[in-house]
């Protein structure tokens, strides 16, 4: 979707706060967000790709506004109803529906450790066909999609060079949205900043993107 | 596009956040705690792991074991996820890793334009300034204005390359090891490495400037 979140090359943003020796957290809450919402992944009710498209769902004057521990909260609140993990109710007054059965957590403490050493690895062992080689001339494709993507607005149209190909992941577009993983070759592919920007950009900078193979075309 | 789609207009009148976050946070945990959907030492873990064991000193290992070890650095070019398994980091947020080096000629400098993701098996969680919107929209455009800020002026000789990590990607910079360290052992070098030059906005101090 083009949102707020998309925001690779926009002005006006405000100037680069620089805090010295900051907290990994700044007050206990945010902790909590943080571990309250990497644990109800463990449900797997969602993917990382879900969890990342609902915060873009924010409105964007929330998006802009809200620190980004807020915006954990308030998706982690969403996509925990949207689910039915909870119901808006229950969220609303903190305590559980009359009735309701009460589970045993998928995750214990004993099993963080493990859990986070294993990660949740997005490459997929599944024997894909590269649509591209390393030093093809692409385009980024123009799309715009009112979903979840990760081509981000300000390379599409725009021409690049594929670097390196990182081999088969699944794809995020249709991933967020339950809709399969479609797993395809990934590639970092090399912008000229002047292509991006025009000629106040510096002849020698460049931006690499990793782009999946659906959001290119030969050029 | 995707299932979602219908009824957003309705969840998003339901998204503001109330004021106080704190209360809010915790009545959530209460009820997720009631329910059975979390169990709250499973957070304290979690957040043990973030706040006392996974963070920049890890990295920093990495980049001293690169900086004395030639072999090392070589694996660490070519198959980053490994070289940094070898010294027992990898997982959550660093599955698959890529390292680029710094060289005289080339800075480079690591963004999430589109959220903020972030190597956290080698550096932790990200600080604010990256996941801020300020440093997202134009360190891409404007690299070198936002590396000045930092304290960081590239001559025009020096080729920028800003990695945007829009995929499960996660990139680490190898900083230049700074003059005046040869005699340092790795220890003594890992000591030197700061977060922000494995993120790029920052060059490794020389042991003169770190004591200054």
């Amino acid at each position: 979707m083009n949102g707020i979140h998309d925001m690779g090359g926009m002005h006006g943003l405000g100037p680069i706060s620089y805090e010295q020796n900051e907290p990994v957290f700044h007050s206990p809450w945010e902790s909590r967000v943080y571990a309250m919402s990497m644990a109800m992944g463990g449900w797997r009710k969602w993917s990382v790709d879900a969890l990342r498209h609902q915060i873009e769902l924010l409105p964007a004057a929330d998006y802009l506004s809200l620190s980004y521990y807020e915006k954990w909260l308030a998706a982690l609140g969403e996509i925990s109803v949207r689910t039915g993990l909870v119901t808006r109710q229950e969220i609303e007054s903190a305590d559980p529906a009359p009735g309701s059965q009460k589970l045993t957590p998928p995750l214990t403490a004993e099993q963080v450790p493990g859990m986070l050493q294993a990660g949740d690895p997005a490459s997929r062992n599944v024997a894909v066909a590269p649509r591209f080689q390393v030093g093809q001339r692409v385009r980024a494709r123009n799309i715009n999609p009112v979903g979840a993507t990760r081509l981000p607005r300000y390379a599409r149209g725009k021409l690049g060079t594929i670097d390196r190909d990182h081999g088969v992941y699944l794809f995020p577009d249709t991933h967020a949205h339950s809709l399969g993983e479609k797993p395809q070759h990934v590639y970092s592919v090399h912008f000229a900043a002047r292509e991006l920007w025009g000629e106040q950009a510096s002849p020698r900078d460049a931006v690499y993107i990793d782009l999946w193979d659906d959001y290119l075309e030969l050029a | 596009m995707g299932a979602t789609s219908h009824g957003h207009d309705h969840e998003h009148a339901h998204q503001a956040v109330p004021s106080d976050p704190a209360l809010r946070v915790k009545a959530l945990e209460s009820l997720l705690t009631e329910k059975g959907l979390v169990d709250p030492r499973a957070l304290d873990a979690l957040v043990d792991a973030y706040e006392n064991k996974i963070g920049p000193r890890n990295g920093a290992r990495v980049v001293a074991r690169a900086w004395v070890d030639p072999a090392y650095k070589q694996r660490l070019l070519t198959d980053a996820t490994s070289a940094i398994a070898e010294l027992g980091y990898g997982g959550m947020q660093g599955e698959h890793m890529l390292v680029v080096e710094n060289t005289p000629t080339v800075h480079n400098v690591v963004v999430c334009t589109l959220c903020s993701c972030y190597p956290w098996a080698v550096l932790g969680l990200p600080p604010v300034w990256y996941k801020s919107a300020p440093y997202r929209s134009r360190v891409v455009i404007d690299p070198r204005g936002v590396l000045r800020e930092f304290g960081l002026e590239l001559g025009e000789e020096v080729e920028v390359r800003v990695w945007d990590s829009t995929a499960e990607l996660r990139y680490l910079v190898l900083p230049e090891r700074p003059a005046g360290t040869e005699k340092m052992t790795e220890d003594q070098l890992a000591a030197l490495v700061t977060r922000d030059a494995m993120v790029g906005v920052a060059k490794v101090p020389s042991p003169k400037e770190a004591t200054a």
